[in-house]
């Protein structure tokens, strides 16, 4: 335990550990010293000068070394001659510090006058206006009047564009430069800095394209005034008129703590829309931050291609019905075909959806089969990592294996959380085939031909520098992806990362254990709940009467269009009209997930509610309710109507949910560092987490019960033959899925599909970088444009999941040359 | 009692001779005073562009949550009012309002102004929320409405200098 030091801040004694800055110490004991550019998750800076207070130290005798006591035998202060800055001293013992004297509250209230000096105080027309740091303490702190001239206020341009997500408003900004620190020293991604000198500095945007960040975000909730705003906001409402919602990503497996801010709006025909996402403190999953995918991509639930009505196929045409005779004829098709159902659900759904569609499969013994790519759940429910992991306690003594996963891409959170720890002493080992971000962090890289990712993992435990980085590491955590993986290349290298962990005893104990980076937000909860992925998905549903929940097989892929075309019956039940709604028979219209409460279940195997933020689209029903109503029908009883009710008795039937309920996922606990009060100033925008941390599922290696793991199947290795190419799969953050098609603004950063070759495979085709080519996979060819990435192994192309380009698992692919454009 | 009497005959006679207070309204109206609170206004400069910029502040300030705005966004092409912001969408509900003039206290533009207008009835309730249309007074002779046409870098002001309120 480090060192607890004892001071007095405005007459209140203080005890804090060694090394905490005065700033946060009085923050601890309700102690509000102003600040503006310092930040709890930044290091200080002293730029701004606005938490000026004294700070008086005790007087040592420098024969003794100690403190020399007056002549009531309390020990002598020494004061500077100024006032010092709290957001850049550390505490110490006997230290007397005043936050409210007349000298220090003079140099605070001279300070905000000086920034003051060129702010334009447009505040009736500024985004942050009700909820500005420099408002609020201009009010608490400020000159009612400055005694400089209006007229020699500096004018400035109003509308930067930083990037396309971000604009500045130079005159706004006080150049505190929490963005740019941000950008530095959390992100990782240096695009912003400082132009010119003295008064005429600048926030600049370094990188083409603008702003070019997955977190560019985060810099608008951290900006102590209104000079970064989103351009998804922009003049959207006024912060007051906002309500809030406490809801969870569900972008992708980290689980990040969202608030949506809602508001009636004329714009949208007087229905309540969401207006912004927000992040709300979890420590343990992303602390104060959420990506660019998660703020803006929120849109796809007022798409107009919503569905409202349940349709059912009359005379070949899909014909609106009430919810009872939809819900018949599904139920009577199901009760048909008893063995022959097949539920086809992916992560998309809650977990109380999963759970009533699995109670549904398994009454009638049909097959419960989860839509991915992406094995290895299973494995993950016996050795995920243990309760209380949390990527901000490694450090130093800790290793984490992030293997075939680019996280920039897939997990940006994960990134941000993995790279921090890094910086923070943990080992970081990155083993990917290509080139990815988190290699800058890593200590040790590991590039290996795609198709070598078992091997690779075998390795881990090796001599040498990295076996025993792995081995003698105090925690370990592998982060397991699918970059260039199939389902049955996925699952032998959990298999496999599974097997080194449990052998290295890495396993059933906090900060240890397996993650799996999946596609989808409720993966992990569908492969606890029993749903299983199927080899070959076309065959299975061949002939069966098949319930497509949540998942759009039919426009992923043409080969399940035909193999649900030459299904007995197909059921869909989705959000927005589909591919597999066109061909289904019966459609049955879904709640959003922003619509209605229910829990998901993150990589990390931690449990989190989500609760309605908006009303729901008439005619619409929530998921688990939906199949509640079928499955009567069908002859079978499932609670419909409450989802806390189904978790219950999820909670009895699955293991790993067991001694868990709504009560339990919506307990807080003090978190630090303090935000989202009325305290905007220090930590943000940020909303404090009032509805619920969630809770961790049980291991099996957690409840130490005893399991084998299986082993490691041999997968038949696709490798890029002579004047071949074997195109693999890899994960890009901004895809063409629905989420981030239906966001105008995030639509504009997906650019065009790209395919990237390594130089000699590229000479060999006769390519260059920048050329359209023609590529054609498992029959179906796509305009795509040529990136060279010489990191990558020769003889592969790699192709972007959602993209256009049918692609799941490594296949043979051909290349064509089109035409010569230029690529931005 | 006939002294009591008397004099307050007297006053009746005396009150025949005086002039009449009543008012044939509507035929005949009494000039409202100065600082009348009457129905609101929304206020254009001289140059035709309208005063208010979509803040919301009014709607912050109503007592009675009567005041409903929505902001967007100024081009050059198509310009409301100076500055970045507009309001879009601006409603009164009359019903609502108890007009006490805290709108037009809360505005930075003085653009909301509670005029001289106090003839409102209505025969359904939805006839009582006044659009942005209803409220906004005309162009000034000769100037063009929104939205205009400006040059760019002109109408970079949200809020204009102000004196201290004189009235």
């Amino acid at each position: 335990m480090t060192k607890q030091v004892t001071l007095t801040i405005d007459g209140k004694q203080v005890t804090v550990p060694d090394g905490m800055l005065v700033v946060d110490a009085a923050k601890e004991v309700g102690i509000d010293i102003p600040v503006f550019c310092y930040h709890p998750k930044m290091e200080p800076v002293g730029m701004c000068r606005q938490c000026l207070v004294e700070i008086g130290r005790p007087m040592m005798d420098r024969a003794t070394g100690k403190p020399i006591l007056d002549d009531k035998g309390a020990p002598k202060l020494q004061f500077l001659p100024k006032l010092e800055t709290a957001c850049t001293n550390p505490v110490s013992d006997g230290m007397v510090v005043y936050t409210q004297s007349e000298k220090a509250k003079a140099g605070q209230k001279a300070n905000l006058e000086f920034l003051l000096t060129s702010h334009p105080l447009d505040c009736p027309i500024c985004d942050k206006g009700g909820e500005c740091p420099l408002q609020n303490l201009t009010m608490a702190h400020g000159p009612g009047k400055s005694r400089f001239l209006y007229d020699e206020k500096m004018h400035l341009a109003k509308n930067v564009p930083l990037g396309d997500l971000i604009f500045l408003d130079q005159e706004r900004c006080i150049q505190c430069a929490r963005c740019i620190r941000f950008q530095d020293e959390v992100a990782g991604d240096a695009v912003l800095g400082f132009d010119e000198r003295g008064r005429s500095t600048q926030i600049v945007s370094l990188s083409d394209p603008g702003f070019d960040s997955v977190f560019s975000g985060n810099t608008t909730d951290i900006c102590p005034v209104g000079a970064l705003t989103t351009a998804d906001f922009r003049f959207g409402a006024r912060p007051w008129e906002l309500s809030s919602s406490a809801s969870i990503c569900s972008q992708c497996p980290v689980g990040c703590n969202i608030t949506f801010n809602t508001r009636r709006e004329a714009m949208s025909d007087g229905r309540i829309v969401i207006k912004r996402v927000m992040p709300r403190q979890n420590e343990e999953v992303n602390e104060i931050w959420i990506c660019d995918k998660g703020r803006f991509a929120y849109h796809y639930a007022e798409s107009e291609k919503r569905l409202s009505k349940p349709l059912v196929r009359k005379d070949g045409k899909l014909s609106r019905v009430s919810w009872d005779a939809a819900a018949r004829a599904a139920g009577e098709a199901i009760a048909k075909a008893k063995k022959d159902l097949v539920v086809l659900a992916s992560g998309r759904l809650s977990n109380e959806d999963l759970f009533n569609l699995k109670s549904l499969a398994d009454q009638m013994e049909g097959k419960a089969v989860l839509y991915t790519h992406m094995g290895g759940g299973d494995l993950v429910s016996l050795v995920g990592v243990g309760q209380g992991t949390n990527f901000g306690s490694m450090g130093e003594g800790s290793t984490i294996v992030v293997v075939a996963s680019d996280l920039y891409e897939e997990a940006p959170i994960w990134y941000l959380r993995v790279k921090q720890a890094a910086q923070r002493g943990a080992t970081l080992i990155v083993a990917n085939p290509r080139e990815t971000k988190l290699d800058r962090f890593a200590s040790f890289v590991i590039r290996y031909s795609y198709g070598d990712e078992v091997k690779t993992v075998h390795d881990l435990t090796k001599k040498g520098k990295i076996g025993d980085a792995f081995v003698k590491a105090e925690n370990a955590v592998i982060l397991f992806g699918s970059d260039g993986l199939g389902l049955d290349g996925s699952t032998a290298l959990a298999t496999a990362c599974a097997r080194v962990l449990s052998d290295t005893e890495h396993i059933g104990k906090p900060n240890n254990g397996l993650i799996g980076v999946w596609p989808r937000a409720n993966d992990q909860g569908a492969w606890e709940i029993g749903f299983r992925p199927e080899e070959n998905l076309a065959g299975a549903l061949k002939g069966k009467t098949v319930y497509v929940v949540g998942a759009d097989p039919a426009g992923d892929n043409p080969a399940l269009a035909k193999a649900l075309n030459g299904a007995e019956f197909v059921v869909a039940q989705d959000l927005l009209e589909t591919e597999t709604t066109k061909l289904a028979d019966i459609v049955l219209p879904v709640q959003a997930y922003t619509e209605r409460e229910g829990t998901f279940t993150s990589g990390e195997r931690r449990v989190q509610r989500f609760y309605p933020a908006v009303p729901a689209l008439d005619g619409t029903k929530p998921d688990f309710a939906v199949t509640s109503q079928v499955a009567k029908e069908a002859g079978v009883i499932l609670e419909g109507t409450s989802a806390s009710v189904v978790f219950d008795i999820m909670a009895e039937d699955v293991k790993s949910f067991a001694g868990l309920n709504y009560a339990r996922l919506a307990e807080v606990k003090p978190q630090w560092p303090i935000v989202g009060r009325g305290d905007l100033y220090y930590g943000g925008t940020t909303y404090e987490n009032k509805h619920g941390l969630g809770a961790w599922l049980s291991s099996a290696a957690g409840r130490s019960e005893k399991f084998t793991l299986p082993r490691v199947q041999k997968v038949e290795e696709l490798r890029p033959k002579e004047k071949k190419l074997l195109a693999v799969p890899v994960t890009k953050l901004y895809d063409r899925g629905v989420t981030v098609e239906s966001a105008k603004l995030l639509n504009q950063r997906i650019g065009e599909a790209f395919i990237a070759l390594h130089p000699s495979a590229a000479e060999q085709f006769g390519v260059e970088a920048g050329e359209r080519v023609k590529l054609s996979l498992d029959g179906v060819s796509e305009d795509v444009v040529v990136k060279i990435d010489e990191t990558i192994s020769t003889g592969v192309v790699l192709v972007p999941r959602s993209m256009g380009l049918p692609i799941s698992a490594p296949t043979e692919a051909s290349l064509k040359v089109a035409k010569k454009v230029a690529v931005r | 009692m006939l002294r009591e009497l008397t004099r307050g005959l007297g006053t009746t006679l005396k009150s025949m001779f005086e002039r009449p207070v009543t008012v044939q309204y509507p035929e005949e109206k009494r000039p409202v005073r100065p600082r009348f609170r009457g129905r609101h206004v929304l206020k254009r400069y001289d140059n035709g562009l309208e005063k208010c910029i979509g803040c919301a502040l009014c709607a912050a300030a109503c007592p009675a949550d009567a005041i409903f705005v929505e902001a967007s966004e100024n081009t050059d092409e198509k310009r409301f009012s100076p500055g970045e912001r507009y309001a879009s969408t601006y409603e009164i509900n009359m019903l609502r309002c108890i007009y006490c003039g805290y709108c037009e206290d809360a505005c930075p533009t003085e653009a909301i102004v509670l005029g001289d207008n106090y003839e409102l009835s209505f025969t359904d309730r939805r006839d009582a929320i006044y659009d942005k249309n209803m409220l906004l007074e005309p162009a000034p002779a000769g100037m063009q409405t929104t939205p205009q046409k400006t040059p760019s870098g002109v109408f970079t002001r949200s809020v204009p200098d102000m004196k201290d309120p004189q009235d």
